[in-house]
């Protein structure tokens, strides 16, 4: 009775399956089964991790990354959702941009870094240039996505009211889009820290994770603090998506009830 | 073939738990064609889905062929209320037919031949390369029932099979479940709200109350002859039958004493 | 007429063009070279070999197989283990909460981080990339075939209870066919993924490629060959989703079909 409840805890099932990875990790490093040299024992990568959090280059690089990751987030969202909403109102302008942009979206936006490491002279901009082109498909597409779910009862009855265009913009077409929107700068969020350390890792010099990451490379145990500065990308990557995801529930709860109603 | 005893079965706990059977005792002989008609939401589809294996009840026990059912038996085949979501929309109405087959070793052209067969015997000959949804309704449902057919079971529960065809149809599948019940040697149970087709297709019909459902009536039918469509339905015993079951049923919906 | 109105919606592309180009020929910029530039310049890099090989040059038949190869060693590979390890945890609500953690976090990790630590382990070459690529690429067919494994209809898996259908008939007859359509959307998505780690894999560790070629040219300040390059990325992608988008389109006929009626 106690094991099934036991078992039923998910915090609990999910900290045995983390604790069961590293064992199993720690094992095959102790057995010999994986060679320490080639690939590190999991404490000496996780006691690496808990060093990082107090060394100050490595602090100084996340925060450097942090803050490209947050520029480039905020420029997405600024340029993505009027362009959407303009898009998403006028049918005739999206359908004659529609090939356009269907040419553009494929490039695959790592492709670009190289080139805006030609064009910016500043890191951190062509950091920024870059995070935004590949960022800003997933708000454009979401925001013109759930435009197209605006009820239009809605619109309708603040028309008859005697309501402008703007105003049925700002009180019903901007709420209503607000959770797909959302849903649209959580993807960008990943796909920008994503965008950020690989320009990082190309572009060299200046700072951030994938700098440290790039720059360890040539001392002798480097490999541990690879993996460690990894594993704090991972964590970040992590805390964005849920603090993301909590903001998104706190904020449209409405939302999510109304659609998981219907279902 | 098929005993039932004291099945009660709670769904949920708590203040909100709805008692969908309450102490249901039934026998089913080899053979034997017995109909259930009871009230919307009493617990039919409950009572079947416990034969089946397919829902745990909370007391009480089903035993088949003198073994206590606890898994799904080999040997036994439904056809679902919800005929649209049983049949899979991946697979060609051949293919649904079919499926079950592989695990009775056929071979491929054999288990093609008697899903032919099976969808010939419901009317549905040419539709063995659709798809269910390119189907109607009625067509879907009867597509489950070849399948049922061509499975050849030894008991064949049926809920609610007719439900979504007309009127024709209705009578042509009735006599083709006679047929198959005769030539098989099938024990059929059959949930139905129509309580005419309960009478003409049934050796005994079952009456079940409203919820929680206990069996409220148990009638033998005794028709003269082989049946058929008008002229059993004239049949002075079937009219009678008719309205016994009728009353039974009517008294489940007016004196709630009756169910107690 | 449908071809003559497709091309009709196409009017803007043509105008973009000739913007575009007599933009960059009156700023004379190094850094926008104009597309008449750029297209010579990839005529010049992969389309000027002899007719018999489809007038592809050397470079275009050493490096784009190569890439798609590695993209697609890559991508099947994924696939299998995505749908495979998916499926186990759609269909067991014990193991995905042992794991489900693992996998967040898995997920989380920008893979271009893993880079220096996949060079490390197989050093420069094709193991170095796909392992880069399956890495990268695997969570989305995970996460979609595991969702798609959860919810199969009840009444499905109950008529395969009742008809007796073993483990292995309900697990390749009903469940993979209706997580299918699932599992096509995960393993759409991490094509284009795919595509990206190919370049950014061959951008930092590789000898041959479109991305080699793409650093290369941009160490040689050949502007033209980055902007073609960027170009063949693009059109490369562009071929492969709607490659993918017609296999599924046959795939899940039954899908589209059974969802118009209901
Ligand atoms: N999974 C479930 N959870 C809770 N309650 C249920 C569940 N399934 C059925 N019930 C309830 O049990 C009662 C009996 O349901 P059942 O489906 O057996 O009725 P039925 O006699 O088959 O009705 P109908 O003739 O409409 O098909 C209903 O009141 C229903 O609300
Ligand atoms: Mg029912």
């Amino acid at each position: 009775m106690t094991g099934r409840s036991l078992l039923d805890n998910r915090l609990l099932c999910g900290a045995i399956g983390i604790a069961g990875l590293f064992c199993v990790a720690e094992l095959a490093g102790r057995t010999g089964l994986i060679d320490p040299i080639v690939f590190p024992l999991a404490s000496t990568v996780v006691g690496r991790a808990v060093e990082l959090a107090a060394d100050g280059d490595f602090l100084a690089d996340v925060v450097s990354t942090l803050g490209a990751w947050a520029a480039g987030l905020l420029l997405t969202v600024l340029i993505a959702v009027p362009v959407g909403f303009l898009l998403g109102t006028l049918p005739r302008v999206e359908s004659a941009l529609r090939p356009v942009l269907e040419f553009l979206r494929p490039i695959p936006s790592v492709a670009l870094i190289p080139l805006a490491l030609l064009l910016f002279s500043d890191r951190f901009d062509m950091k920024v240039a870059v995070i935004v082109y590949a960022a800003w498909w997933p708000v454009l597409i979401n925001t013109m996505y759930g435009l197209r779910d605006v009820d239009p009862l809605a619109k309708e009855t603040l028309r008859s009211f005697g309501f402008g265009p703007l105003a049925v913009l700002w009180r019903v077409s901007l709420p209503s889009t607000a959770p797909f929107i959302a849903t649209g700068v959580r993807l960008a969020a990943a796909i920008a820290l994503i965008l950020a350390i690989s320009a990082e890792l190309l572009g060299g010099g200046s700072s951030g994770i994938g700098t440290f990451i790039l720059e360890s490379g040539s001392s002798t145990d480097a490999l541990e603090y690879t993996v460690a500065a990894t594993i704090w990308a991972g964590a970040i990557g992590v805390i964005s998506n849920s603090l993301f995801t909590l903001a998104e529930r706190r904020l449209f709860h409405w939302h999510l009830a109304r659609t998981e109603g219907t279902r | 073939m098929l005993e039932i005893s004291n099945l009660t079965h709670v769904y949920g706990g708590g203040p909100g738990a709805h008692h969908a059977l309450g102490g249901i005792d039934l026998k089913v002989a080899q053979g034997e064609l017995v109909c259930i008609v009871g009230p919307s939401g009493c617990g039919k589809s409950t009572l079947l889905r416990s034969i089946a294996g397919l829902l745990r009840p909370t007391g009480g026990t089903v035993t088949l062929g003198g073994k206590p059912v606890e898994r799904t038996p080999d040997d036994l085949a439904v056809v679902f209320q919800d005929y649209s979501r049983s049949l899979f929309p991946w697979m060609s109405v051949g293919d649904n037919v079919a499926l079950p087959l592989r695990r009775k070793g056929m071979d491929r052209p054999r288990r093609r031949e008697a899903a032919t067969e099976a969808l010939e015997q419901v009317g549905l000959a040419g539709a063995a390369g659709k798809y269910p949804w390119q189907l109607s309704g009625g067509m879907q449902q009867r597509v489950s029932i070849a399948r049922a057919l061509a499975y050849r079971p030894a008991l064949m529960l049926m809920d609610e099979p007719f439900g979504s065809v007309d009127a024709q149809t209705r009578e042509d599948l009735e006599d083709l479940t006679l047929r198959v019940r005769s030539h098989h040697d099938m024990t059929i149970l059959l949930i139905t709200h129509d309580i005419d087709e309960s009478v003409y297709v049934g050796d005994r019909v079952v009456v079940l109350s409203k919820a929680p459902a206990t069996v409220a009536g148990d009638l033998r039918v005794d028709l003269p002859g082989p049946r058929d469509q008008i002229t059993t339905r004239e049949n002075p015993a079937f009219v009678h039958l008719r309205a016994e079951v009728g009353r039974l049923v009517r008294g489940m919906r007016n004196d709630p004493a009756v169910s107690s | 007429m449908r071809f003559l109105r497709a091309l009709g919606r196409l009017w803007l592309v043509p105008v973009v063009l000739v913007a575009w180009e007599a933009a960059t020929r009156l700023a004379e910029d190094i850094f926008f070279p104009p597309p008449t530039t750029i297209a010579a310049r990839m005529h010049e890099m992969w389309f000027s070999g002899p007719a018999e090989r489809l007038w592809l040059t050397d470079a275009a038949l050493e490096n784009i197989p190569t890439s798609v190869g590695r993209l697609f060693a890559g991508w099947l590979l994924a696939g299998v283990i995505g749908v495979v390890l998916g499926v186990m945890l759609g269909r067991s609500a014990l193991l995905s909460r042992f794991i489900d953690p693992l996998v967040q976090f898995g997920r989380a990790i920008p893979p271009p981080a893993l880079l220096p630590f996949f060079l490390a382990l197989f050093s420069v070459g094709a193991q170095m990339q796909i392992a880069t690529i399956v890495f990268g690429i695997v969570w989305p067919i995970l996460l979609n075939s595991s969702d798609g494994a959860r919810h199969v209809d009840r009444q499905h898996l109950e008529t395969s209870t009742v008809f007796g259908l073993s483990r292995s008939q309900r697990l390749f007859w009903v469940i993979l066919p209706s997580a299918m359509p699932k599992i096509f959307a995960g393993l759409r998505l991490s094509l284009s993924l795919a595509l990206i780690l190919m370049v950014i894999s061959e951008l930092v560790g590789s000898v041959n490629g479109i991305g080699f070629q793409l650093l290369d040219a941009q160490r040689s300040y050949d502007l033209p060959g980055v902007w073609g390059t960027i170009v063949v990325l693009g059109v490369l992608g562009y071929l492969l989703n709607s490659v993918f988008l017609v296999a599924e389109r046959r795939v899940l006929s039954w899908h589209r079909g059974a969802n118009r009626t209901t």
